[in-house]
């Protein structure tokens, strides 16, 4: 039996799912293999700092979050940033990696209730903190009210940019700078769209703000 | 990206001794360029050391002047009420630059501290002197667009770096007379924030004066009456989220219509954020006017020089000076 704090790596399973899950597994062990090969021999001998304080050799460092409210104990490599550890290993594959160098916004998520870009920070950077993704937005099956507003007023096409889109717009109103279209634009810069929805994003995040609802 | 050491020191002295014994070893505060050059293998430490748990976050009003902590983060400097009612000038340039998701990360040091975005630079397929010092420079004959127009030498050959910072934060500490206040194993060094970037010189991979193991701890901003009549006037690409073309940072104390002190800078035209200290000096004792506005426009960009696709700045900064000025000014 699975201890619940145990990583999940390829998470519920569904009819349908298996050849896309297989080929995420397989990539992700051809990764560790070459990642074994090209690690210099010399690091797993590297002598520990004294001073340091969580002295974390490069091999793998512990570390103690919580996801969409669930506490977690993981053992990460420092390379990981926040996306590929939210992604690869905790198989939550709603946040998306766009450019992976913070220039599209795709892979926003709120770390202590503030929207950051998951693509930009180590792993290992957040421990103790608050991690909320795309998929702990809604409230189960309920969907978050930007949620819902992004499907009435149509504010998305292919849908890629979407989770990053929800994340930041949720944070735009929590901010208090969704007061107007010039406003919502200029605080929602940092999310990419290439289909170009951009005017219904905006009119989404304008209907929620104006509704009053609680974000 | 090679393997690295991971330390999360609690205190200043722990920090700056993690970083004392390991010549290949970093700093990592928001980490929103870090991380960038790491993944792009232009910067592959040993030892990261990531300062997060610093108490260097406080914005704090002094004796004379405003302490910012290293650490806080540039929304909270920006939305910070001592910084919205003494300094308006940086909560603006910090505001113009970046993202929200960004601002919510990326920390007063390590902007002081970010690298050119000059293509040829994070391009490894390119000879570049600021990543490969003595490889050449690729932007003197390449695309150009983005680049210096000031402070580059060409006294002893053709310019080693025409590279821009690419802050808008920089700039408006410039023009506030900023001081960086670092740590090392010795103690504290203040440097003045003129003196804390470098032209790029001899040494184009050297982006500042900060020495290996100095850890910024603060940036304090001396009182200024400069309160009301400022304006960060960028010029972008695209209307927001991205990277100034050219930039300005305008201060003035007026006096009934007369210009006591002024304040001006430039971003995006120099290997450092380019005071214009001859311009400032010419509207001292004039009235606020179009007339010494385009003076001193014109006095600021005396020594420009542009190359083969850059030479829209020349027209360009002159108009981005004149802009600011009215808009600080009020006359608009």
């Amino acid at each position: 039996m699975k201890d619940k704090n145990e990583i999940d790596a390829t998470g519920p399973r569904r009819d349908g799912d298996h050849h896309q899950e297989d080929r995420r597994l397989f990539l992700k062990q051809s990764l560790a293999m070459t990642g074994l090969t090209l690690t210099p021999f010399s690091f797993f001998n590297a002598e520990p700092d004294s001073y340091s304080v969580l002295a974390g050799n490069a091999d793998r460092v512990d570390l103690s979050l919580t996801i969409n409210g669930v506490k977690r104990r993981l053992s990460v490599d420092p390379r990981t940033t926040l996306l590929d550890l939210v992604r690869e290993q905790l198989g939550l594959t709603g946040t998306k990696k766009g450019c992976d160098l913070g220039q599209c916004g795709a892979c926003t998520v709120h770390v202590d209730g503030q929207r950051v870009l998951s693509c930009l920070s180590f792993a290992v950077m957040q421990q103790g903190r608050k991690i909320t993704t795309i998929e702990g937005l809604s409230n189960g099956a309920s969907l978050h009210p930007m949620q819902e507003a992004f499907i009435k007023h149509d504010g998305f096409q292919c849908g890629y940019c979407t989770p990053g889109q929800l994340m930041s717009a949720v944070s735009c109103i929590r901010e208090g700078h969704a007061n107007s279209e010039a406003e919502i634009r200029e605080y929602m810069s940092g999310n990419l769209c290439r289909c170009g929805a951009y005017p219904n994003i905006v009119k989404a995040i304008l209907a929620v703000k104006t509704s009053g609802q609680s974000v | 990206m090679k393997p690295f050491h991971y330390l999360r020191p609690t205190t200043v002295k722990d920090a700056i001794n993690a970083l004392a014994s390991a010549p290949n070893a970093r700093f990592i505060a928001g980490g929103t360029n870090l991380i960038d050059l790491m993944k792009r293998g232009l910067v592959a430490p040993e030892k990261l050391v990531d300062i997060n748990s610093l108490p260097l976050k406080k914005i704090e009003q002094k004796a004379g002047f405003v302490r910012i902590g290293a650490l806080a983060l540039n929304s909270s400097v920006a939305d910070h009420t001592i910084i919205a009612a003494k300094h308006p000038l940086l909560a603006q340039a910090l505001k113009a630059g970046a993202s929200g998701q960004l601002r919510n990360m990326a920390t007063m040091g390590g902007n002081l501290l970010q690298r050119t975005r000059c293509p040829y630079f994070y391009d490894t397929a390119f000879p570049c002197n600021k990543r490969n010092p003595g490889s050449g420079c690729s932007a003197l004959e390449g695309i150009n667009r983005l680049h210096a127009i000031f402070g580059f030498s060409e006294k002893t050959g053709p310019p080693t770096c025409i590279a821009v910072n690419p802050s808008d934060l920089n700039v408006a500490l410039s023009a506030l007379d900023a001081t960086v206040v670092v740590q090392n194993t010795q103690g504290e060094r203040r440097i003045p924030f003129a003196d804390f970037h470098r032209l790029p010189g001899d040494r184009p991979d050297r982006d500042t004066t900060l020495e290996a193991g100095e850890l910024i701890v603060a940036v304090d901003i001396p009182d200024a009456p400069f309160a009301r009549n400022v304006h960060y006037f960028k010029v972008r690409d695209r209307a927001s989220y991205a990277f100034g073309l050219v930039s300005v940072a305008a201060a003035l104390d007026l006096d009934n219509n007369r210009i006591k002190t002024a304040r001006l800078a430039l971003g995006g035209v120099a290997h450092k954020p380019w005071r214009l200290f001859e311009a400032e000096k010419m509207l001292v004792g004039q009235p606020v006017s179009e007339t010494a506005f385009r003076q001193a426009a014109e006095v600021a960009m005396r020594d420009a020089k542009a190359f083969e696709h850059n030479a829209y700045k020349l027209k360009l900064a002159p108009n981005s000076i004149r802009q600011a000025l009215t808009l600080a000014a009020g006359i608009s």
